[in-house]
């Protein structure tokens, strides 16, 4: 019987993409959701979280404890960035979206400067198990299982818990939320430390299955953007389906007609979901509720 | 909005404004030929620019796509040449090709964004990702079997060879480089820079503006801004197809990177420190900053970036509404300190900066 390997095999991969869009999008969706502001520089935070896990863990740091000293790093970075910048722009929009841009660009060329185009990498944790004809890597099969779990870690984060409470709060009405004596400002730096953390997560998860390289955010950005959009500014309820939708559709061209159609097959699916479904596919899920 | 416009007419007459111009004409004729070479590279980066002010400062439509379109009517223009190069027509025909799909593809990716009603910075997103795919799309393209004809794609090294403009001369035709081309750059620069200034100061600009400050209010006067929208992306984006297929027949030669997510940058960096409300204000930018870090290139492509990331940043958190507009401000407040009418022209330019 080889059904059973080649049936795994394309829950393999659509785990993989999944994981890869949601990873890719967390961070992005919580910065957007919540505050509005498209966050540009989300790759290099990315970048910083998988920097920081390296060195840790080629340093002998356990590995697991590496990857949170990284999102703990990129968290950091993120509270700097909103306490410098982002603060100072909350009702220019555009202008905040470019400055992130405008870090991104400082940020990814100083690394180039001072990091080189590059960093050896660590290996893939936990080898590989094979199937049939197939092998496939342990570390890339429980990752789905990780971005679920932190799925669910953030649902629990906003509906159970009293920061969940007041981040929900300011994201309806800031000015009330204002009047009944919620620090909003105070929020949202610590909704801006959440998303860099998680994008952070991301670059830490997959910093042992890619090279380190400055510019490796950008291989993130597209996947992070088309999920958003797809998705919504809802973030659990958003990023969630839009993912799984994509991921199939990707794992499905990729399947029958290679990598590139994949990516092409993202677009299209964006363009179409824009025009039919502007407000995303969490609102459509919220509306359906 | 026509009070907010007063100040900056008044402080720049008619007159003033030919000089740049002027001095661009005469720049040929007293550097040598490489310069000039060197110089219409620098003007050429000012259509896209152009084309993102009348999108951003104009419409408020802030796209990220410009190196998208750029990079299209690049590599259309290079496909059509290396095709078909016998005569000088042919050359321009290339040209027209890299607009003609800066135009078509414009307009189906306007149509479904503003006929979607996606608004603000999904805008800017969507754009981006369009330029993203299609670099990652060209990148690939470095097997034998992706080439259209003559033209093989050659994935990340990029496409090069293509034959330059040319036109019919006595005595052979003439190719236009150095300082012909300088002069073909700088009149098609005249020339846009005359139109936009025609259209964004007529109805069309008015109407524009109207609807980036306030869409409701402009559609129950009756104005359709879907359509006012799409015109002036598309307009915006064929804009960056200028440039694109300039820079193909400059260097002859194009590659992916000119649609990545540093090259998309640019086009917003430029707009953004030279102001995005003057069309000629972002010209005369563009060009300087592209010779700046064209200057700075020198010590590597890192530190130009680092300085264009850090200026954007700078204008961004201190001078919103742009570094030319911020300075000329300053200086007309400091030369007029007793005056009461820029002050509060001052005012009503302030107001303004918090909706954008």
């Amino acid at each position: 019987m080889a059904t059973l390997p080649n049936v795994y095999s394309l829950v393999y991969q659509f785990g993989d993409n999944f994981a890869y869009l949601v990873l890719a999008a967390l961070g992005l969706a919580v910065i957007f959701g919540m505050m509005g502001v498209i966050n540009l520089a989300h790759g290099e935070f990315i970048m910083c979280g998988a920097y920081v896990t390296i060195i840790a863990a080629k340093r002998g740091v356990p590995l697991p404890l590496a990857m949170l000293l990284g999102a703990i790093a990129a968290a950091l970075a993120g509270v700097i960035v909103e306490r410098l910048v982002i603060r100072h722009l909350y009702d220019r929009l555009f202008d905040s979206v470019v400055a992130t841009w405008a870090i991104s660009l400082i940020v990814q060329q100083t690394m180039l400067l001072v990091a080189g185009p590059s960093i050896e990498g660590i290996g893939t944790p936990f080898g590989s198990f094979s199937l049939g004809d197939y092998s496939f890597s342990t570390y890339r099969a429980v990752l789905p299982l990780i971005a679920l779990a932190i799925l669910f870690g953030l649902y629990l984060l906003f509906f159970k818990t009293n920061y969940g409470v007041c981040a929900r709060a300011t994201i309806q009405n800031a000015n009330i939320a204002q009047c009944l004596g919620l620090r909003t400002d105070r929020l949202y730096t610590l909704t801006f430390a959440l998303g860099a953390g998680l994008a952070g997560l991301t670059g830490a998860l997959y910093a042992p299955t890619m090279t380190a390289v400055p510019t490796m955010g950008s291989n993130f950005i597209v996947q992070a953007f088309v999920s958003v959009v797809v998705g919504g500014a809802n973030v659990i309820a958003g990023t969630t389906p839009a993912a799984g939708v994509l991921a199939i559709i990707q794992t499905g061209l990729t399947a029958s007609y290679g990598q590139l159609f994949g990516q092409i097959g993202l677009l299209v699916t964006v363009i179409v979901v824009i025009r039919l479904m502007p407000q995303g596919l969490g609102n459509l899920f919220t509306r359906l509720r | 909005m026509k009070q907010t416009k007063m100040p900056s007419m008044s402080a720049c007459p008619r007159a003033l404004q030919t000089v740049p111009w002027l001095i661009a004409l005469c720049l040929p004729l007293v550097v040598d030929a490489n310069t000039s070479g060197n110089l219409a590279y620098c003007l050429l980066w000012a259509f896209s620019a152009v084309g993102l002010a009348a999108m951003w400062g104009y419409g408020g439509i802030l796209s990220f796509g410009q190196t998208a379109f750029f990079g299209l009517s690049g590599y259309s223009y290079g496909i059509f040449t290396l095709n078909y190069n016998d005569t000088w027509f042919e050359s321009w025909l290339g040209l027209g090709a890299g607009l003609a799909v800066s135009v078509a593809v414009a307009t189906l990716i306007g149509y479904m964004i503003f006929y979607g009603r996606i608004k603000g910075v999904f805008i800017g997103i969507v754009t981006l990702s369009v330029t993203l795919v299609l670099e990652t799309f060209m990148s690939q393209t470095a097997g034998p079997q992706w080439a259209i004809g003559e033209a093989r794609l050659n994935g990340y090294n990029g496409m090069g060879g293509m034959s330059p403009l040319t036109i019919p001369w006595p005595g052979g035709p003439l190719t236009l480089e150095n300082a012909s081309f300088y002069y073909l750059v700088l009149i098609l620069l005249i020339a846009v820079y005359a139109v936009m200034r025609k259209l964004l100061d007529g109805p069309f600009g008015l109407t524009l503006i109207a609807i980036r400050e306030n869409p409701q209010r402009a559609e129950m006067l009756g104005v359709d801004i879907r359509r006012h929208q799409l015109l002036v992306f598309v307009l915006g984006c064929t804009l960056g197809g200028v440039s694109g297929a300039l820079y193909t027949i400059w260097g002859a030669y194009i590659t992916p990177s000119t649609m990545g997510l540093t090259a998309a940058a640019m086009p917003v960096i430029w707009v953004a420190t030279s102001g995005r409300k003057s069309i000629g204000g972002t010209i005369l930018g563009t060009a300087l900053l592209v010779w700046l870090s064209q200057n700075l290139a020198v010590y590597g492509s890192q530190y130009a970036l680092i300085l264009l990331g850090a200026i954007l940043l700078i204008v961004v958190l201190a001078a919103p509404e742009g570094l030319l507009p911020f300075v000329t401000r300053q200086l007309k407040r400091l030369s007029s300190r007793t005056s009461d009418g820029t002050r509060h022209g001052g005012a009503c330019l302030k107001r303004e900066e918090g909706k954008s």
